[in-house]
């Protein structure tokens, strides 16, 4: 068969020539229909896209990173990241995986970009400080290699909280000017998929949202999709009915912490994070944080490494302010999407608490009777 | 003579430039620059100590888990604090579970396209393919008719025309010496291993919630909850999980990756004797049988703490940590005593001072600074760590299992004890390794079995918790062996808070510039008459880097934007 033939082929096609029936892809985009918080009524459409699409290129560019949004990525399931990378895109360029190195890797992404309507993931904030020399590859600084990928990009796709918001490099005092990708590209569409890292259902939701439907998802002020960050994980959370009872973990393997019980009181952001954890959960649906028994941090929030630290107090506390100030300056702005569902009593009373010069018993912080859901 | 710079290297975690010159066909020079830094130390400074483990965990995402551990070691050193046995094994099992996954990796995703050429697989008959798979290993995921799949789905791929990450890839290179049939079998296995870390990684998310970054660390313990009589803690059932997903790991490691690499390896004899480098090799030693902190008590570790100097294996010389120093003389940082000077951890000072080239640039001068890495000596020796030198102290101490599976891939392949020290040897170190700590994985189960039946289910010791229970200032440091080898952290805490921290890392050893006595560190040796085919292709000298499987995040030494912090960290 000639080459050109070939590559037209879809993606239906393509499972289908390797034996993967119609009834098991879907299924495939049943579970992607719900990840996606669609009725279920959209799977068929989604179905139909997937068939129909024709590998769009993919460009994953690594700045100031872990790389842990590469191996959330890796731990794709239905599909699989054999899968995405063989059937589902043409991931041309992605430094973890690909095989040439130097400048055969530099021309594979250039060959990429050159055709325009690609999308970029990014992963890791970008250094803008003295010019940039925090962070180069192949002797060019992280904002260059961004500016010219972006350029006649279809969409930008940032994985995680550093490349969305500026991330952990950027906490508090930030050394190297580290920003978030929306901070410094503009003229391109761009979705935002905080998390520490990532989860790659919401990901692959993204991607076949695009797919299916030629735009990205719908999201918040923040960029983040409403489908994966629009409620709160303390109202999805499997542990909110011990909450409601006034039921809490006090100490790290006390009885109310082995029985699965509210871990507020250790410190869980839960009431202040946006996120779908509690729904999709992590590794396959296989558990999540708060489900092994700690508490949720808000990586999913800007700053949350300066906002909701320490982790293991109720409220946060950043470097550069006082236990006493930090609530009334920053403490509303932070717990603001927590007021919603406390009722304002609740959050006016925890504030006070923390505005004393000794702090309360954990007791007095948070009774269960404000634990009401705007009740 | 040529001169080349290979950047980025790919297939490794983080940002790896290095500058060679070729001459005659081989690397004559070479030198390993780390083009990213962040600053998660100086980040660091002022936080809840409690807190430095989930910041010290975003060092790296690909040995998620290693610098939390570290980082909990070294306050609970600081702290005076002991972690109940069931915290110490549960930690033991996700460190060695990923160690298992982090080999696995590097091997099959990272490393075997530098000896696989996949193209060439193309030419590959199914049935045969077949029979070598048979031959070298029971493995089930085999058969002709299995073969004649891959390669009908490598053929479509192929033909496609879109090649997605194997564009530009080196096919059809020289130095590729599989046949068509091994190369095919090394696509499957590929394929078969993205799905098996996949589901073998799920242990981290049932102890600690998810993978990477799993969140179940505390200084004094951690916080998965153990309970045979509740169904939201480790119990019974999550034992059985456990068991059988550990299972399938060592199936995996005994079946595929050791197999694999004895058939690989007797095509690439002659890099047994390439890419040997410094000769120096170190370690920390590491799991811990009992609930003591290992960092300062070695005794009663699974794998042993020690140094081997000059490729000597009958003699492992006793680690004293105070020896360890740090180099900026080709680092982009600055000391107040003199760029020349070697200061140890608890003496350091970091002040960044960048002297490269401003960006877009070609090469870097490599005759003054050109690395955001320090270089990092023992006793004023460069050294390597890693799976190598782990194998070769256990081997040297008479740790039986690994003098054992040693002995037995050397006599499989037919070579001596010096074959160990190249960059094959590495490789096959590192799969070694894999097996030992796989058995391990499930003796450490099986004593946290026993401990839970005997009726102790403690996983916290919350004795000092309370941070109103410390004393005004405290320091102290945590060793951990990680999958790429031996890291340390070095913490003060003052009134509470963070004061200092310091991180000296396994790929800064190894990854690390020239000292102020210009020795060069071990990628920078081990790449010494490296060949090269075509200098435009630097195939084999990926080949070397990558058999130390480099992890840049980690090793790009962090340093304080201020300058001029003096470090106190004592070595208790």
């Amino acid at each position: 068969m000639p080459a050109a033939t070939i590559a037209r082929e879809t993606l239906g096609e393509k499972l289908g020539a390797r034996g993967i029936t119609r009834r098991t892809f879907l299924a495939f985009s049943a579970g992607l229909t719900a990840t996606l918080a669609l009725p279920s009524i959209f799977s068929e459409r989604i179905a139909r896209a997937l068939e129909a699409s024709d590998k769009p290129t993919l460009i994953w560019l690594e700045f100031q990173d872990c790389a842990g949004n590469t191996e959330s990525f890796l731990r794709a399931h239905d599909p699989g990241v054999a899968e995405i990378v063989l059937d589902l895109l043409s991931v041309d360029y992605h430094e973890t995986i690909m095989a040439a190195a130097g400048h055969q890797a530099e021309a594979a992404k250039e060959a990429a970009i050159e055709g325009g309507g690609h999308i970029v993931v990014v992963e890791g904030s970008v250094p803008t400080a003295d010019g940039g020399v925090y962070c180069t590859i192949a002797g060019k600084t992280a904002l260059q290699h961004l500016e010219e990928a972006a350029a006649g990009a279809a969409a930008i796709i940032n994985t995680g909280t550093c490349s969305s918001f500026g991330g952990i490099p950027a906490a508090s005092p930030n050394p190297t000017g580290a920003r978030g990708v929306p901070d410094v590209v503009s003229g391109v569409p761009i979705v935002n998929l905080p998390g520490c890292p990532m989860n790659v259902d919401n990901l692959l939701a993204v991607v076949v949202h695009y797919l299916t439907f030629g735009a990205l998802p719908p999201t918040d002020g923040q960029g983040r999709p409403l489908f994966a960050y629009g409620q709160r994980i303390h109202d999805n959370c499997e542990r909110r009915a011990h909450f409601d009872a006034g039921q809490f973990a006090l100490e790290w393997g006390d009885e109310g912490h082995r029985k699965g019980w509210c871990l507020y009181k250790l410190g869980c952001k839960g009431p202040s994070t946006f996120h779908n954890c509690p729904s999709i959960r992590w590794n396959d649906g296989t558990s999540w944080p708060i489900g092994a028994g700690h508490g949720c941090v808000g990586c999913s929030e800007a700053d949350f490494w300066d906002t909701m630290s320490p982790f293991y107090e109720r409220l946060p506390k950043p470097p550069g302010f006082g236990v006493t100030t930090n609530a009334d300056q920053i403490g509303l702005a932070i717990v603001g999407a927590t007021a919603v569902g406390f009722g304002a009593h609740g959050v006016a009373k925890v504030i006070q608490h923390k505005n004393r010069p000794s702090d309360e018993a954990p007791e007095a912080d948070m009774e269960h009777s404000e634990g009401g859901d705007e009740r | 003579m040529t001169r080349i710079a290979v950047d980025p290297i790919t297939r490794i975690e983080g940002h790896l430039r290095i500058e060679a010159e070729v001459e005659g066909g081989s690397v004559t020079d070479a030198w390993s620059s780390s083009t990213m830094w962040r600053g998660i130390e100086t980040i660091l400074k002022g936080r809840d100590p409690r807190d430095a483990w989930y910041f010290a965990q975003r060092i790296c995402g690909v040995c998620t888990t290693v610098h939390a551990l570290a980082s909990v070691r070294a306050v609970e050193n600081a702290l005076g604090i002991v972690p109940p046995l069931n915290a110490q094994l549960v930690r033991n099992l996700i460190s060695l579970s990923q160690f298992v996954q982090d080999h696995v990796v590097h091997f099959y995703h990272l490393h075997a396209l530098d000896w696989v050429d996949v193209v060439s697989a193309l030419d590959a008959d199914p049935a045969a393919t077949a029979d070598l798979a048979a031959s070298i290993s029971d493995y089930p995921i085999s058969g002709e008719g299995h073969f004649a799949a891959v390669k009908e789905r490598l053929a479509n791929f192929v033909a496609g025309g879109r090649l997605g990450p194997f564009a530009q890839g080196y096919w059809g290179h020289p130095a590729y010496q599989l046949p068509p049939e091994a190369n095919l079998m090394a696509v499957s296995h590929y394929l078969d291993a993205l799905d098996f870390q996949r589901e073998y990684i799920k242990i981290h998310a049932i102890l600690g919630g998810k993978n990477p970054h799993l969140q179940t660390y505390l200084v004094g313990g951690m916080a998965v909850p153990i309970d045979p009589k509740s169904q939201n803690a480790i119990n019974a059932g999550t034992l059985g999980q456990l068991r059988a997903i550990l299972e399938t790991g060592l199936r995996f490691v005994s079946q595929a990756y050791i197999p694999d690499v004895l058939a690989v390896a007797p095509f690439y004899t002659d890099w047994a004797a390439v890419g040997g480098g410094l000769g120096n090799y170190m370690s920390f030693g590491d799991f811990p049988s009992e609930g003591q902190n290992p960092s300062v008590d070695p005794d009663a570790l699974y794998l042993p703490r020690g140094l081997i100097f000059g490729k000597d294996l009958g003699t492992v010389v006793p680690l004293d940590p105070s020896k360890i120093t740090e180099y900026v003389a080709h680092s982009w940082y600055s000391y107040e005593a003199g760029d020349d000077a070697g200061l140890a951890p608890f003496d350091g000072e970091t002040s960044p001072n960048y002297t490269g080239p401003e960006p877009p640039y070609d090469f870097l001068d490599t005759d003054s600074k050109y690395s955001w890495l320090k270089a990092p000596r023992y006793d004023d020796t460069p050294v390597e760590v890693g799976p190598l030198a782990r194998m070769l102290v256990a081997y040297g101490s008479g740790h039986e299992r690994v003098v054992e599976l040693v002995n037995s891939v050397l006599t499989t392949l037919g070579v001596g004890p010096e074959a160990l020290f190249s960059t094959l040897g590495r490789t096959a170190a590192r799969a070694i390794e894999s097996q030992v700590l796989a058995e391990h994985s499930l003796e450490v189960l099986d004593q946290l079995a026993a401990n839970i039946a005997g009726g102790d289910i403690q996983t916290h010791n919350g004795k000092m918790w309370d941070p109103s229970t410390w004393p005004p200032s405290a320091e102290g440091f945590g060793m951990h062996e990680a999958p790429r080898g031996s890291l340390s952290h070095w913490v003060t805490i003052a009134d509470g808070s963070i004061d200092h921290y310091q991180i000296v890392v396994p790929s800064t050893w190894n990854a690390g510039p020239r000292d102020a006595g210009g020795q060069r560190g071990a990628y920078e040796s081990a790449l010494l008459g490296t060949p090269m085919a075509n200098p435009d292709q630097p195939l084999e000298i990926l080949r070397t880097v990558h058999s130390f499987d480099p992890c840049m995040a980690c090793a790009a030494h962090i340093l304080d934007k201020d300058g001029n912090e003096i470090v106190e960290v004592a070595v208790q």
